[in-house]
């Protein structure tokens, strides 16, 4: 241990010496920072007067020291310890302080022209001193006494607090303070009227009045669409892993589909087949004589293209959790002489407890955070992601008003979030405990079978409705009024010289921007994510509740507030990342790690303990258990993290239509561009295109990542091999 | 631990190039098409600045400099309603251009008056009533006219507009309103109308696209929208009202701090300049354009055969009037309709 800190430590240094310290204009890798005089590296800066960066040198340098001149190896780490945490202290310290133009606070304590020209945002040098201070204190932490001992654990739980701090914390600070701010000044006074006001919790359509608050509103669908998607992803499941349905493949397709589908896209598709013109509302309203009437428009409209976005992230969750009830349990059950009913209410049914409850869960915070749909779709429904976007872009922008309501948004996850904590209880749910496990799982008993179809059936043939629906509408001149077959928008946004091998279309650009930045993303995220789920579920630690809490906080807040957010805090030193591709990166990890850790969660907590204890006994380390033994199992949770993260990247719009720049453009904030001015053909042949992309993007990491087995074979009863 | 470790460091190691001297950042809030014919138009022209152009609407681009102010990534904000443009201004997030603005239209140099030459006027467009004439024939119903008929009982549920405090085209509809009739009238003609409103949009262009597809038989919106819809081929009739209306300003200006001035001060001459202008139509934007020399299509809505009201900007664009305009909107015509 004492080499893996030194290791660090030597890093840490180069970083200092070596590195430049701040951000260079040129890039990474364009060597003109060394003849620059703007970017030098950390060591020389502080010779050329910019002393406030020696703390950190000397903080490498003061641990290299204790490591080498102290024997005792807890007073060695505690020394240590204490070295590298005030040299991060410093770090952050000088960089909140000292910014661009100078020193922000305490001026009167600062002279001298260095400090006063101020300095840029951090760089790689930066980087890479904090990084290694931050694993020389948790490495020194482990070997201090506290905590377990083990330097793996402890690393890692403190590098995701870092950077959760760092990117989801500060950030969501800066815009929740303006929830206080009166007139440049803040009060408490001011906010609880303001929050409890009925605007945001009135309960006015219980008694007869039009509407009820945004708040209450967005309550409601929460709950709805939670629970709707739950269901809908339980019978897919079901389906999946209990059936002999025949058309599995076909079926995995569609449920994969509406993940994929960028925004509007979904609602656009629902108001050509629902609206007051659709074709399903004209031929009901011929066939039936009624008025055609516009109750898409509302709860309704809403609430179905929600379900029809949201079923495939409860399916993703669910699925690894129904495969992964063991079939003893089951056969334990029929042999006690249950029926298959009885074995799947008691027995099945509870083991799948934490599937259902992270689905729900996610669908619920799904659709509080969803803008897309409630901006196409809500008419006079108002809810709050929509009431927040144009609280901060809307004719009168009221930050403010923003904040109020984003609070208000935060409530309900927290409560949601508790409320699954309860339910869950403290129960175990492993079921994967390594022992010999060949039996089969128990099929459905008819009459739910016949319920899981019933459900899952029309709704897969809806989707598919849906989904033909947008592929016609790509190839037609005007959708809804001109239905004659055109090549023309495909040729407009992918068109290709031939002859001189330029890209023409106008959507190449965005196209190749979001495809590098989503696979940048997707397994960071994962990483991320699954890394924080196993300490969730693994590790005992001090403030574990805090820190799953935490990590949920950028998924629950709606993307527009965290785009600005984002805005406010990294577009000045001491981290300076607007207007790059950096930007991007990190808000979707940070947004999306939360399906990870769900995921992962509920993946994880269905393996039983004793394999981590098999696995340490023989005397593997921690890292070498999540490696071989954890990270196998878990194959669908990290299929599942890599899907929705690459997919999400790729379709998700309101917190990057701010972070966006012209460099690095989109293709959800170029298609919603093209939706405001009509072009609809175009805009969905692009949809189109990403589907496709995305779909084989899927299909490659299905294989890549491959299937778990749990047993010899998964089988269903009755039938020879379930796919 | 270490693979962890060497992601994040390569995370952060990839820092990004900042913009060159030879760069110009600009944001466009006009239609894509037209964004993009300007962008390489102008580099055309200038072949050594090298334009990086994005697309956003107004309010999240004013959200986004208000974010940005000290130290913005964007060079000039071009196109897109005056209004915010005005408030930038009015907020010292713009600065003066300092441009030419001899050869245009009065309501153009007015908008330069207004904000102390932060921003320019580049085109106009004129508010109006869109009907669905398939829908309407179907019902029977008689086109509408005037601001007056919107009123009418057989418009009940057919009538969509944005709501005003999101959508700055229903709060120029709004201001058009108090310019015509006074502002306890308008109020009361407001409420009338809202009684025909099925629903009141967040977004400004959103009932008339609704009214192209036959979602909703009556819109109010700008004409210029409607225009690019009717031209694809729905069944959209346009109608200026006979009371007369009002028009929004599109601008033009150049933020505060920026890193290219120079090169936005010659992108804020190119879009005054009337040959740029005059191609807008090209890409099928009809609004008026500002430089008098400009041409105009044939299509555009003729702003002389329109009856114009003479709107006051500096009033009704000013934060004060918009807060009280609103709060009296929300407490007498409102969303849900307080009289329904």
């Amino acid at each position: 241990m004492k080499k893996t800190v030194l290791i660090w430590l030597a890093l840490g240094l180069a970083g200092f010496v070596l590195l430049p310290w701040h951000m260079t204009d040129d890039g990474l890798f364009d060597p003109s920072w060394l003849s620059d005089s703007d970017a030098a590296t950390g060591l020389f800066s502080t010779l050329a007067g910019q002393w406030w960066l020696a703390p950190a040198g000397l903080a490498l340098l003061g641990a290299v020291i204790l490591q080498l001149a102290i024997e005792n190896p807890v007073k060695r780490a505690r020394l240590t310890l204490g070295t590298a945490v005030a040299g991060l202290t410093f770090i952050a310290v000088q960089g909140l302080i000292i910014v661009r133009a100078g020193p922000r606070v305490f001026e009167g304590l600062f002279t001298g022209d260095m400090v006063m020209a101020g300095q840029p945002g951090m760089g790689a040098g930066a980087g890479l001193c904090a990084l290694a201070l931050l694993f020389v204190a948790t490495i020194s932490l482990s070997q201090s006494g506290k905590g377990q001992g083990d330097a793996f654990v402890v690393s890692t739980i403190g590098l995701i607090v870092a950077l959760v701090a760092i990117f989801v914390f500060f950030p969501v600070v800066h815009i929740l303070v303006r929830a206080f701010e009166v007139d440049g000044g803040y009060s408490l006074s001011e906010f609880f009227p303001r929050f409890f006001s009925s605007d945001i919790w009135g309960l006015g359509c219980l008694v007869g009045e039009r509407s009820c608050g945004v708040g209450i509103n967005s309550l409601f669908l929460a709950i709805m669409t939670g629970a709707g998607t739950t269901l809908l992803g339980l019978s897919f499941a079901l389906i999946f892993t209990r059936t002999a349905f025949r058309a599995k493949k076909l079926l995995r397709v569609l449920t994969v589909l509406p993940i994929i589908t960028p925004p509007f896209v979904i609602g656009l598709a629902l108001i050509l087949l629902f609206g007051r013109t659709g074709t399903i509302t004209e031929y009901f309203a011929e066939l039936l004589g009624w008025e055609a009437t516009r109750w898409l428009y509302g709860f309704w409209g809403i609430y179905f293209a929600q379900l029809l976005s949201f079923t495939p992230i409860a399916f993703l969750v669910l699925i690894g959790v129904v495969q992964g009830v063991s079939p003893s349990m089951e056969e334990a059950s029929q042999t006690l002489d249950a029926d298959r009913w009885q074995t799947f209410r008691f027995v099945s049914l509870p083991l799948m407890r934490p599937g259902l409850a992270n689905a729900f869960l996610l669908g619920f915070i799904e659709s509080l955070a969803d803008f897309g749909n409630p901006l196409v779709l809500g008419s006079g429904y108002s809810v709050l992601s929509t009431d927040i976007y144009f609280a901060i872009v809307g004719a009168v922008a009221d930050p403010a008003k923003a904040a109020i309501l984003a609070l208000a948004l935060l409530t309900l996850t927290l409560s949601a979030f508790m409320a699954q904590r309860l339910w869950l209880g403290k129960k175990s749910y492993a079921t994967i405990t390594g022992k010999a496990d060949s039996g089969q799982n128990a099929s459905l008993n008819p009459v739910l079978k016949w319920v899981c179809y019933g459900t899952a059936l029309p709704w897969a043939a809806f989707t598919l409705v849906v989904y033909s629906m947008i592929v016609f509408g790509s190839f037609v001149k005007l959708w809804g009024i001109n239905h004659s077959f055109t090549l023309d928008h495909y040729i407009r946004a992918f068109g290709i010289n031939f002859t001189t091998g330029r890209f023409t279309g106008v959507a190449w650009d965005s196209y190749f921007t979001t495809l590098t930045i989503s696979s940048i993303a997707a397994p960071l995220t994962a990483l991320v994510g699954l890394s924080t789920a196993y300490l969730l579920v693994r590790q005992k630690f001090w403030g574990k509740d805090a820190f799953e809490f935490s990590t949920m906080l950028s998924f629950a807040i709606p993307g527009t507030v965290i785009g600005v957010s984002y805005i406010m805090a990294f577009n000045f030193p001491p981290i300076e990342l607007t207007g790059t591709s950096i930007i991007l990166i990190i808000v979707f990890v940070f947004r999306n790690m939360p399906v990870g850790v769900r995921g992962g969660i509920a993946a994880m907590s269905q393996l039983d303990k004793s394999l981590d204890e098999a696995s340490i006994t023989l005397g593997a380390n921690s890292f070498a258990t999540v490696r071989r033994v954890i990270l196998p199992l878990m194959g669908p949770a990290v299929l599942a993290a890599l899907t929705y993260s690459f997919v999400r990247a790729i379709t998700s719009v309101s917190a990057v239509i701010f972070l966006v720049s012209a460099k690095h453009n989109m293709a959800t904030s170029f298609i919603v561009g093209r939706v405001e001015n009509g072009e609809f053909g175009l805009a969905i042949a692009y949809s189109a295109v990403l589907i496709i992309t995305m779909l084989a993007a899927i299909l490659l990491l299905q294989l890549l990542v491959g299937a778990r087995r749990l047993r010899r074979s998964d089988r269903v009863q009755h039938v020879a091999k379930a796919a | 631990m270490k693979r962890l470790g060497m992601i994040s460091a390569t995370a952060l190691m990839v820092s990004t190039a900042a913009a060159w001297a030879d760069e110009l950042s600009v944001v466009c809030s006009a239609e894509q098409d037209w964004c993009d014919l300007m962008a390489s138009a102008f580099e055309e022209q200038n072949p050594n600045i090298d334009v990086l152009m994005v697309r956003k609407s107004t309010g999240e681009t004013l959200a986004q400099i208000r974010a940005e102010a000290g130290n913005p990534k964007i060079d000039v904000w071009w196109g897109g309603t005056g209004d915010p443009h005005l408030i930038a201004a009015e907020e010292g997030l713009t600065q003066a251009s300092g441009v030419d603005t001899s050869d245009l239209l009065g309501w153009a140099q007015n908008m330069a008056e207004i904000s102390g030459g932060k921003t320019v006027g580049i085109y106009a467009g004129a508010l109006g009533i869109a009907y669905n004439s398939d829908i309407l024939e179907k019902k029977g119903i008689a086109p509408p006219q005037c601001w007056a008929d919107l009123e009418d009982p057989r418009f009940a549920g057919e009538i969509q507009v944005a709501n005003p405090n999101s959508s700055g085209t229903a709060y120029t509809e709004l201001a058009t309103f108090v310019q015509l009739f006074g502002e306890d009238e308008a109020m009361v003609k407001l409420a009338a109308v809202g009684k025909n409103v099925n629903s009141y949009t967040k977004s400004g262009s959103a009932p008339s696209k609704a009214a192209a597809r036959g979602e909703t038989g009556v819109s109010i919106g700008f004409m210029h929208d409607m225009v690019k819809l009717a031209s694809q081929g729905f069944p959209l009739k346009i109608v200026a009202p006979c009371e007369g209306t009002g028009y929004e300003v599109g601008a033009v200006s150049i933020i505060e701090g920026a890193r290219n001035v120079e090169g936005a001060k010659k992108w804020v001459e190119f879009a005054l300049n009337a040959d740029v202008q005059s191609r807008a139509p090209e890409v099928g934007s009809f609004q008026v354009p500002s430089n008098s020399n400009a041409q105009v299509a044939p299509e555009s809505p003729d702003l002389a055969s329109i009856k114009l009201i003479d709107y006051d900007f500096a009033t009704y664009g000013s934060s004060e009037t918009r807060e009280r305009l609103l709060a009296r909107w929300d407490a007498e015509v409102g969303d849900p309709n307080p009289q329904q």
